[in-house]
């Protein structure tokens, strides 16, 4: 019964395009967290819209990354049929939604990073990721509009709601330094043009960050210590549960078709 | 709409010209004319319509619970982006409601509020719970298919802005019903196990579906005025009869079998069905189906745990409004 692990040939392009997909994934899979539960039903819409905008850019990085890779894997069999270990997305994405507040400033801190970052594939010269990214980019702006005024408003709303949003941006700062790493693998392809140097968009990102943040109100954290892992399979003790609930279905009944 | 009257002179006055208009108001809804916010229209007519209309758009947004349930789980990255945009889709359409009910003067927030007090009813068929992906399926399939046949009638309903709003939830809805019957599909060409799961989904929801068409024709309580209003243009019987005898080829089709053995078909071709029980019915609608409680909790929940947003939205649009004027200002 093919219910084990998947196995991957991760060479550098194959990993490179999982890590981007995972990112996708697994905020895509916290975002509908919120279905039928959000504070007004417009912003039950607007986050079901992101969701489903990033598992759409999701689906086309697996599908790309089963074609790189040539074996028989498929979007599925990367989503559903490997564990926290062979997941490579940032731990930033995997964080628990908490209150509004800190799924708000989790989107904010990832789509002013994947704003910039698509933006910039789009010059990638891998034909492929530079289509993804194109039509990534469209959406990542929306995202990125819709959840500054957001920051904006909480932080620069009523007392409560500015201390959720500076309690929120507190909590989740450490993470968003690892957006910003290369390792070895990716070395190669940003040398070769096929990606980009995400360390190069770090100042930009800031700019985006502190103007929203300090219109906002708020501040951020002194400390900048940046916590690690995601990108190598080290993840928060959160993937494990997001996984078991996402791939229940294809681990219960293996390899049928839905 | 009149306010009560002190005066009774005044009053008999204004039920005189209150006849002549509802005769006008009659004639134009004979005619097929649509009525518009703006024209006058009997007080019960508004009365039922933001009834009605509310209700349907509290049912759109208790309806995303049941479904929201699989989108974590849903088995395959098409699915999951598949329902994600179904109840996307529903969300929207409570939006179009409550913008359709509040064009007869009730705020979205008092309509709100009376759902989440207890007071406004919506779909019985959203307190059954789904227990396993079958159910998703066949929710798509039959609710959805239910829920055509109740409103493309009403794309004709003589007021207006509900009659628009039907025509832009129909075109959506018979997308979703499609998407429904396809996982069906699936499900009754895969495993033994897979359709035996549609088969157990198609059981347990077979009955609440028949149900959401209303009480029969000799119990419903607001049949007479809305057929006479062009609300309603087919009685519950009726609309039940037509969906029966859609659904019964597509359950052959799949090779499910429909829980009641009692069914036979006329010389005619319509479908009997066995008596549906109304006391099961009666208690859902009561508060007492199996998620009721559930439902109510989650949105009163959503609603609570959300005013602070709200609140935190309106802070800053008046903040940002009084720097605006002040600045406008010097």
């Amino acid at each position: 019964m093919p219910v084990a692990n998947i196995q991957i040939s991760e060479t550098p392009l194959v990993l490179y395009t999982l890590r981007r997909a995972d990112d996708a994934l697994i905020l895509g899979h916290r975002l509908p967290e919120w279905c039928g539960h959000a504070p007004m039903l417009e912003e039950d819409m607007a986050l079901s819209n992101i969701a489903l905008d990033l598992i759409g850019q999701a689906r086309e990085l697996y599908s790309y990354a089963a074609k790189v890779e040539g074996r028989d894997n498929d979007e599925d069999k990367f989503a559903y049929l490997r564990d926290v270990r062979q997941y490579r997305n940032l731990l930033l994405v995997e964080q628990p939604n908490g209150d509004f507040a800190q799924t708000l400033v989790r989107q904010f801190f990832y789509s002013a990073f994947a704003d910039l970052y698509w933006r910039a594939m789009m010059g990638s010269r891998d034909a492929t990721l530079a289509a993804i990214a194109a039509k990534s980019e469209k959406e990542s702006a929306y995202h990125l509009r819709h959840s500054s005024e957001w920051i904006i408003r909480l932080g620069d709303g009523t007392e409560e709601s500015h201390a959720r949003a500076q309690g929120a941006v507190d909590h989740l700062w450490a993470f968003t330094g690892e957006m910003f790493a290369v390792d070895d693998s990716e070395r190669g392809l940003i040398d070769a043009g096929a990606a980009v140097d995400p360390a190069s968009l770090r100042d930009r990102w800031l700019k985006t960050v502190t103007g929203v943040i300090s219109e906002a109100t708020l501040t951020l954290p002194q400390n900048n210590w940046m916590q690690q892992g995601g990108r190598a399979g080290r993840h928060s003790e959160h993937l494990g549960h997001l996984l078991s609930e996402l791939q229940s279905m294809q681990r219960t009944f293996p390899g049928l078709t839905w | 709409m009149y306010t009560q009257a002190l005066n009774t002179g005044e009053a008999d006055d204004r039920g005189l010209e209150d006849a002549a208009r509802a005769a006008q108001f009659q004639a134009r809804v004979d005619a097929e004319e649509r009525i518009e916010p703006n024209d006058w229209m009997p007080a019960a007519y508004r009365k039922t319509l933001t009834r009605q209309i509310s209700q349907h758009a509290h049912s759109e947004i208790v309806g995303m619970l049941p479904e929201g349930n699989w989108i974590t789980r849903a088995p395959t990255l098409r699915r999951k982006a598949a329902l994600l945009a179904k109840v996307q889709d529903e969300c929207g359409h409570g939006l179009y409601l409550y913008a359709a009910a509040e064009t007869l003067g009730s705020s979205r927030e008092e309509l709100v509020d009376a759902m989440l007090a207890g007071k406004a009813k919506y779909s019985s068929i959203f307190n059954y719970p789904t227990l396993t992906w079958a159910d998703i399926g066949t929710i798509g399939w039959l609710v959805d298919g239910a829920a055509i046949m109740n409103q493309i009638p009403l794309c004709r309903c003589s007021y207006g802005p509900y009659a628009r709003a039907m025509i832009r939830v129909c075109k959506e809805e018979s997308f979703h019903q499609r998407q429904g019957y396809e996982i069906m599909l699936t499900l009754c060409r895969g495993s033994e196990e897979q359709k035996a799961m549609a088969q157990d989904a198609l059981n347990r929801w077979w009955w609440p579906v028949l149900m959401m068409f209303g009480p029969p024709d000799g119990v419903s309580q607001h049949s007479d005025t809305s057929t006479k209003w062009k609300i309603k243009r087919f009685s519950n019987d009726e609309l039940r009869q037509k969906f029966v005898d859609a659904t019964v080829p597509q359950a052959q089709y799949l090779g499910l079998t429909i829980p009641d053995p009692g069914m036979t078909q006329d010389a005619d071709g319509h479908w009997r069905y066995s008596e549906i029980d109304w006391t099961e019915f009666k208690q859902v609608l009561a508060g007492n189906g199996p998620c009721n409680r559930d439902r109510i909790a989650a949105r009163r929940k959503a609603h609570d745990e959300g005013a602070w947003v709200r609140e935190a939205a309106a802070a800053y649009a008046a903040k940002r409004q009084h720097r605006q004027t002040a600045q406008a200002a010097e």
